[in-house]
């Protein structure tokens, strides 16, 4: 999955320099509670983006508005330098072509078995079928789970779901991948394969994406860790190192309370910060 | 149980109504321009037209016949027994037919599109397909729409075929009727309006059930009670709908061809 055919209006975006996503003072409630206020932060390309917070922070819904799929009560969202709020309802669509995500619970269609699952984008964009199949193929070759092809949700485990999930995010060769909480619900061990791939992926094809987790765990491992594409698995980076494209985004009650680099936040002063990292 | 004031209440009515237009003008929308989901409408024609087959068939047969039981019991005060083909034919294809048939699938499908919608919105598949770049309205709704108003149609009329069946099989085997009278009375009584007024009705109730399920399906929230609530208030909510417009559509064509 490392080529990626590009249109000629997204290597122009990324040939600006500019941020695959940004959000700037964005409020959101639902019903009179306030979910999110006056949020704003943004991802340059390249950048793994680590969102953390308590549950029921408004982590989920910060990454549906990323999306398209919620819209704010008020503030600017920019995903690709363009404006959400100033798009069409066509525009979003041809967007999200450019954004794989990989949802909370999976959202796998229960109706459909893996490979229609993971097919789904691009038989909507009515490529092919010779090449959807290798594709499908390659995708699910990807997250390692190349024998249940055939099965249907309902037939696999929790981690196999996320991994289908993940497959039917990449297919599309997105520019930007969002994961809500990948690793929510799983045990460690399976929690650590997902993290394996979410790894993978971000070293094989260096692919922006913003990650949402609850397990502080997951993200020390994913800035100190790093796919050795030799030998095929994740390894620690030498001396101590750091991976300097991740950072992190700390949410508290709707606030953005922490943004910055990993050493930034192991070193941070902030009392509430401390304990929460503890 | 939470008290609202009365001007709360009216707003959120006057909302609802209005997302439940707004659903309705897309799903026309999206019938007259592409892309279409062909094979999703064959597979709601399929679920919704020969999955409901054996319970229109049943309740159009035994309707019949309870019709013409409880017709011959009156009409014999007057002595005119044999009218009871008329009676049965008219009742069937103006009324019964369509209504029944209308309430039936309601309370088969627009409870199966509210809770098959209402559990993809819980677990987020419809915002899944949103992300993977399908309009949930034209992949989801719109199949169904077309389905079945399509369907609800020939299952009205497979009703009404269903029920003088059974007001004849009544009246023969049971009221010692002359089967041939039955049938001549019946065809004899209807008129080019009755038809019409037949066939309006299950294009009406179609599209009820449809936007209806749909509409419910898909803003359900709170988890499996959700849907569970939802499932409830979309046969409701389609069946009262159903039984009003019958009214309203009776009367219009009281109003149009006189009877
Ligand atoms: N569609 C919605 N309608 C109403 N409330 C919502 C909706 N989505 C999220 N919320 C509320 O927003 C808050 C934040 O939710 P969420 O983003 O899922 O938190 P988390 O950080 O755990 O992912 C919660 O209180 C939730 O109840
Ligand atoms: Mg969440």
């Amino acid at each position: 999955m490392a080529e990626t055919v590009m249109s000629p209006q997204m290597s122009e975006f990324l040939a600006s320099g500019q941020p695959m996503l940004e959000f700037e003072n964005v409020s959101i409630g639902f019903e009179g509670h306030q979910v999110l206020s006056e949020v704003s932060f943004s991802v340059a390309h390249g950048e793994t983006r680590i969102l953390l917070g308590p549950a029921g922070g408004g982590k989920s819904v910060l990454m549906k508005l990323a999306n398209g799929l919620l819209e704010p009560d008020s503030g600017e969202i920019r995903v690709f330098g363009r404006s959400l709020q100033a798009m069409k309802e066509r525009d979003m669509y041809e967007m999200r072509a450019h954004i794989g995500m990989v949802f909370q619970e999976s959202a796998l269609f229960d109706s459909l078995n893996v490979e229609d699952n993971v097919a789904y984008r691009l038989e909507e964009e009515h490529v092919d079928p010779q090449e959807i199949h290798a594709r499908v193929l390659e995708a699910l070759s990807f997250v390692e789970l190349d024998k249940a092809i055939d099965k249907y949700p309902s037939e696999l485990s929790g981690g196999m779901r996320r991994r289908v999930s993940i497959a039917r995010a990449i297919i599309g060769r997105p520019d930007l991948i969002l994961y809500d909480s990948p690793t929510g619900g799983l045990d460690p061990i399976t929690s650590m394969t997902i993290i394996e791939l979410v790894l993978k992926q971000r070293d094989v094809s260096r692919t922006t994406c913003l990650l949402i987790t609850h397990r502080l765990q997951d993200a020390f491992t994913l800035a100190t860790h790093r796919y050795n594409m030799q030998e095929h698995h994740m390894e620690p980076i030498p001396n101590h190192g750091i991976d300097p494209s991740t950072r992190f985004l700390v949410l508290n009650e709707g606030k953005v309370v922490f943004d910055g680099a990993t050493l930034e936040l192991t070193h941070t002063q902030d009392p509430w910060l401390k304990e929460y990292i503890e | 149980m939470r008290f609202v004031s009365p001007e709360a209440y009216a707003k959120t009515l006057v909302a609802s109504v209005q997302e439940y237009s707004l659903l309705c003008a897309q799903a026309i929308g999206d019938v007259f321009s592409r892309p279409r989901y062909m094979a999703d409408i064959y597979t709601q024609m399929d679920s919704i037209g020969v999955g409901s087959l054996p319970i229109v068939v049943l309740t159009g047969f035994f309707t019949g016949c309870v019709l013409a039981l409880q017709a011959a019991v009156s009409l014999k005060e007057f002595g005119a027994v044999n009218m009871t083909g008329e009676l049965v034919t008219l009742s069937m294809v103006k009324e019964l037919g369509p209504v029944l048939t209308g309430l039936m699938v309601s309370g088969r499908n627009a409870s199966g599109m509210a809770s098959e919608l209402g559990s993809m919105k819980v677990s987020e598949q419809i915002d899944a397909m949103r992300a993977l770049g399908t309009d949930p309205v034209r992949k989801l709704v719109t199949p169904r729409l077309v389905a079945t108003v399509f369907m609800l149609f020939f299952l009205t009329i497979i009703s009404d075929a269903c029920g003088i069946a059974g007001g004849a099989f009544v009246s023969v085997a049971m009221l010692k009727l002359n089967a041939g009278t039955f049938f001549h009375t019946g065809y004899m009584s209807l008129v080019h309006g009755d038809v019409v007024e037949g066939l309006v009705k299950p294009l009406f109730s179609g599209f009820i059930i449809a936007t209806i399920g749909c509409y419910y399906g898909l803003r359900t929230t709170g988890g499996t009670r959700g849907v569970g609530q939802s499932t409830t208030q979309a046969v409701v909510a389609s069946s009262v709908i159903i039984i009003l417009v019958d009214f309203l559509v009776t009367q219009l064509m009281i109003g149009i061809f006189g009877r």
